[in-house]
């Protein structure tokens, strides 16, 4: 019954901006499914909207355009059924690890006892019984992420969305986090957006790879990534991986050659209007 | 297990210190400090005694034995006691209205635009007024003076812990209200489990400056127009020539001072655990 939840489908989505009296256009026109339990990676340059999309499936960024249906019903604001994990650090640093994961679950007005038990549980998928008493503030990137991980997966959301949630890890416990990730994915079986711009990412975790193009963001090539589960770090030096991550850098190349009009300057300051424009809502 | 995971924190590594280390930390300073104060009174005896008058006269200015000989004598002395008690009263009541009144305004003013455009007009045209400057309109609102020296120290205390309030509450990091949206938060529990939490440091700040601010005025206010309290305990030594007396009303202020802002702190960090921990790192 749980394979069947957690189907998205984006119809004809366009997200727009206003940014300093010039509407910026971030998303244009994608239409794309996301079927139940899948793994499903958006890859692209820094801009190219793809955290916008991610903020529309999660119900805090508004379409402009189209619609967006997860189990067949339209998505108006976020709920604990569809959770995000962000690079960024957002664990409440008042609240000890246990708390931080507890959160979603009183926010539900879930009984105390059933609290404890899930929450117990959780902590020991991610491998963090031992630090449940610490605060976010006393713990290393990596494992302030497994929290994060931990207090999205306590909800058993049918749908989890990743923003770059490794970007700022060493690679060492980036791969650790990867090989976390795949394996609560594989017991939990929930869908999966993953928004990436490091292409071993990308190839390493999904079933498939959507490739975006410079903003207005579109959908430039949707491909299966064909490598056979269960993944380990040891694929990544198979000439299989090989193969799809040269194909992969050379889409990527073309779209940086197709666009160069855009300075990174100039990009940079649009995500963060686009963040502001999130937050006034 | 437990040993992979410290591992891959080094800042949960650093946090056990050896206690012979730590003791070193904390002695070395704590002489310093002493040896600093050590010198302020030196300096003092010797201005005193040897009546330097060089730009700023010593000459009546009471030696640090002459003002430990009248503080042995008033420290027992119902009266001193009397003074200090009806200073430290004004100043809980005064600031105790200011910190439930101001922390009540910011918090709505700090989340809605209406509340603030509402009340910050008013506000903000009283605020340059300095709490001294209300001596003699509060000493003719208030039927008695007891009254308008409390209502003195509650102008003194307000605006920086509205100001603070305010500042912390529209400061709070974004990121930290998407996550508890897509955990599941509703507009009430965002408020009270995120925004006011997140704003307390702010809050505390406030309060400290705050404190600071209502003894301030009080002592002015007591100068002026009051019949009890330390303030008016140190300038009726003037004006009787107890001049061992002035000095000791000040330390004395110094030292209700200095102990009612460590009051606060000590409070806040019970409430605020992590930022405890965090300062001591």
């Amino acid at each position: 019954m749980k394979g069947q939840a957690g189907g998205i489908s984006v119809r004809n989505a366009g997200i727009s901006f206003l940014a300093s009296n010039r509407v910026v256009e971030a998303v244009r026109d994608i239409s794309v499914e996301f079927s139940p339990g899948s793994f499903t990676t958006l890859l692209g340059p820094s801009g190219c909207g793809k955290s916008s999309l991610l903020g529309a499936i999660a119900g805090f960024v508004s379409l402009t355009q189209g619609q967006i249906l997860v189990d067949q019903r339209p998505v108006h604001r976020p709920d604990g059924s569809r959770g995000v994990v962000f690079q960024h650090h957002n664990l409440f640093p008042w609240k000890t690890v246990r708390g931080n994961v507890e959160f979603g679950l009183q926010m539900r007005g879930i009984r105390k006892a059933e609290r404890q038990h899930l929450v117990d549980e959780i902590l020991d998928r991610v491998k963090l019984s031992t630090f449940q008493h610490s605060y976010p503030g006393h713990l290393s990137g990596g494992m302030q992420q497994r929290v994060n991980l931990a207090r999205v997966l306590v909800n058993r959301p049918t749908v989890m969305m990743l923003d770059e949630p490794f970007a700022a890890l060493d690679a060492q416990t980036r791969l650790q986090m990867q090989e976390m990730l795949l394996e609560l994915w594989n017991g939990l079986k929930m869908t999966i957006v993953f928004v990436t711009h490091d292409v071993d990412e990308a190839i390493l975790l999904s079933d498939r790879v959507l490739v975006m193009s410079r903003r207005p963001g579109r959908i430039r090539t949707d491909f299966e990534v064909p490598l056979a589960r269960p993944r380990t770090a040891d694929q990544l030096t198979s000439a299989d991986f090989n193969r799809l991550k040269k194909y992969c850098l050379e889409l990527l190349r073309e779209e940086s050659i197709a666009d160069e009009g855009a300075s990174e300057g100039e990009l940079v300051e649009l995500q963060d209007l686009e963040f502001t424009e999130r937050v006034n809502r | 297990m437990a040993d992979a995971l410290v591992s891959s924190s080094p800042t949960l590594g650093n946090q056990v210190r050896p206690a012979k280390l730590r003791k070193k930390r904390l002695f070395v300073p704590a002489v310093i400090r002493c040896a600093s104060l050590l010198a302020c009174i030196v300096l003092w005896y010797l201005a005193s005694t040897n009546k330097w008058n060089v730009i700023v006269n010593f000459e009546n200015v009471p030696s640090p034995s002459a003002v430990c000989q009248a503080a042995v004598q008033l420290v027992s002395s119902a009266k001193f006691q009397g003074h200090l008690l009806s200073s430290v009263a004004r100043v809980f009541s005064g600031f105790g209205c200011a910190a439930v009144l101001a922390i009540a305004i910011g918090l709505g003013v700090g989340r809605s635009k209406l509340l603030s455009d509402l009340l910050m007009p008013p506000l903000e045209l009283l605020r340059p007024i300095p709490a001294v400057a209300w001596i003699p309109l509060a000493v003719l609102m208030f039927p008695n003076p007891e009254e308008s020296m409390v209502y003195i120290t509650f102008v003194g205390a307000f605006y920086p812990i509205l100001l603070n309030t305010i500042h912390g509450v529209s400061s709070v990091d974004s990121n930290l209200i998407f996550a508890s949206l897509t955990l599941g938060a509703n507009r009430v529990r965002v408020f009270s489990d995120v925004i006011v939490p997140a704003a307390l440091p702010a809050i505390v700040t406030g309060l400290s400056i705050g404190m600071g601010n209502s003894w301030f005025s009080l002592v002015t206010a007591e100068m002026v127009a009051g019949q009890f309290g330390i303030g008016y305990y140190t300038w009726e030594s003037y004006t009787l020539q107890k001049y061992p007396n002035i000095v000791l009303g000040m330390i004395a202020i110094g030292l209700l001072g200095m102990l009612s802002s460590l009051l606060i702190q000590r409070i806040a960090w019970l409430f605020m655990p992590w930022a405890k921990l965090g300062a001591n790192r």
